[in-house]
């Protein structure tokens, strides 16, 4: 059982490593702000959920799992809203050249 | 072996950011690059097991710093250019590098001089905690044993918020600090500051209670509770208080007067300044504790709203 939850974890962190690689290679590569904040808001939260999940079965305390999904939900929230700040700054910037 | 590779990874971009923070010409990527360089910092206290420390380093110096350092960064904006355009001469430059490079020698030679193992009290600070009562051995030396360390820290704090108050005019003397925040009001900064705030005071005063016996503490919580503070603000929902509000002065004058009330009656229970009463410590701490933390919240929000700008005597 151990040996499973372990290999669930190993999996599930890789998983989430690669797309935050991902999520990085967009941010460098794509052309323009509109398209660097999706890969990176995107990708980068399905890596988050996915090293958390990875990790969940590692915690032995029921309250470390509701502090980890709660970490979670918080940089949900925050990447969201500043990638919508972002944007918004950007396109004010274009209207007035 | 794998751990050495990625600590040796997490050094050599920390100096990377370093240098990238001294020498960007532009002053908001070097402020940036600063903010990174906390974080990543914040990251190297936690494989060195300090975690105290690595919040602290998350919460001030890469946190408020780096948003202290972004106000400033937009207040000169507007002199920027001419600024650069003066220029130092080659002569100052090297100057500066040299002095620069010598502080850091020095710093490095004291650290590589130092007697193995290192001279240290925490061997004396461990078998003596059980007498404060509290958990967290960062906690008693900050609030027990070097007590007085604390005090001055909260007073410096104080004076600092009156330094920045002084730059105020007559004409808005009293009035409220920084500009009136305008945001468009179905965006998505308003929506935030009504989400997060509830949020971030129940983690804010849980980091404040858990420091009794594990990481956190009353800077950390302060530094939660001023940014819940300032992203109302800066959404528009509130404005800046008066200056010449007297609850908020009595606020921000309440942790270092009721420091310095204990430390008083240390004097005369005790018989030092800031000494305990046998059975007292815990509940003395906790009485400073809970005064400190209107003050800190009050003074680092205080610092980012800066000068009284606008509406002055009333």
């Amino acid at each position: 059982m151990r040996l499973l939850l372990d290999i669930f974890s190993i999996a599930a962190i890789v998983a989430g490593a690669f797309f935050y690689l991902a999520g990085t290679v967009g941010l460098l590569r794509f052309p323009d702000a509109y398209n660097r904040l999706h890969a990176l808001t995107k990708a980068d939260n399905l890596g988050l959920v996915l090293v958390v999940i990875g990790l969940l079965p590692q915690v032995d305390s029921v309250l470390a799992a509701f502090k980890l999904l709660l970490v979670w939900l918080l940089v949900l929230l925050s990447s969201a809203a500043v990638a919508q700040l972002i944007a918004r700054s950007v396109r004010r910037r274009e209207k007035q050249p | 072996m794998i751990t050495t590779v990625a600590s040796g990874a997490v050094v050599a971009l920390l100096l990377w950011l370093a240098l990238w923070t001294v020498v960007a010409r532009d002053a908001f990527l070097a402020v940036a690059g600063f903010v990174v360089y906390g974080l990543l910092l914040a990251l190297v206290w936690v494989r060195l097991a300090g975690i105290d420390v690595a919040l602290t380093e998350a919460a001030i110096g890469g946190g408020l710093t780096g948003a202290l350092l972004l106000g400033a960064v937009g207040r000169l904006r507007r002199t920027e250019g001419e600024t650069a355009a003066e220029g130092a001469g080659a002569g100052t430059r090297a100057l500066a590098a040299v002095l620069a490079m010598g502080v850091t020698a020095a710093l490095v030679l004291a650290v590589l001089m130092l007697p193995e193992p290192a001279p240290t009290l925490a061997p004396l600070v461990v078998p003596n905690m059980p007498a404060t009562g509290v958990g967290n051995p960062i906690t008693s030396v900050l609030l027990a044993f070097r007590a007085l360390d604390t005090l001055l820290e909260a007073v410096v704090l104080v004076i600092a918020l009156i330094g920045v108050w002084s730059f105020a005019g007559d004409r808005v003397w009293g009035g409220r600090p920084g500009p009136r925040y305008q945001a468009d009001p179905d965006g998505i900064l308003p929506y935030l500051a009504r989400v997060l705030p509830p949020l971030g005071i129940v983690i804010g005063i849980y980091l404040f209670w858990a420091g009794a016996d594990h990481p956190g503490g009353k800077f950390q919580a302060a530094t939660i509770l001023a940014a819940m503070w300032m992203l109302v603000q800066m959404a528009g929902l509130g404005d800046a208080p008066r200056t010449d509000h007297r609850g908020l002065r009595a606020g921000i004058v309440v942790g270092p007067l009721a420091f310095i009330a204990v430390g008083a009656l240390g004097l005369w229970k005790a018989g030092s300044f800031l000494g305990y009463p046998e059975g007292w410590a815990k509940p003395l701490i906790l009485v400073i504790e809970i005064a400190l933390l209107p003050t800190l919240v009050l003074v680092l929000a205080l610092l980012m709203n800066g000068p009284p700008s606008r509406g002055g005597a009333r």
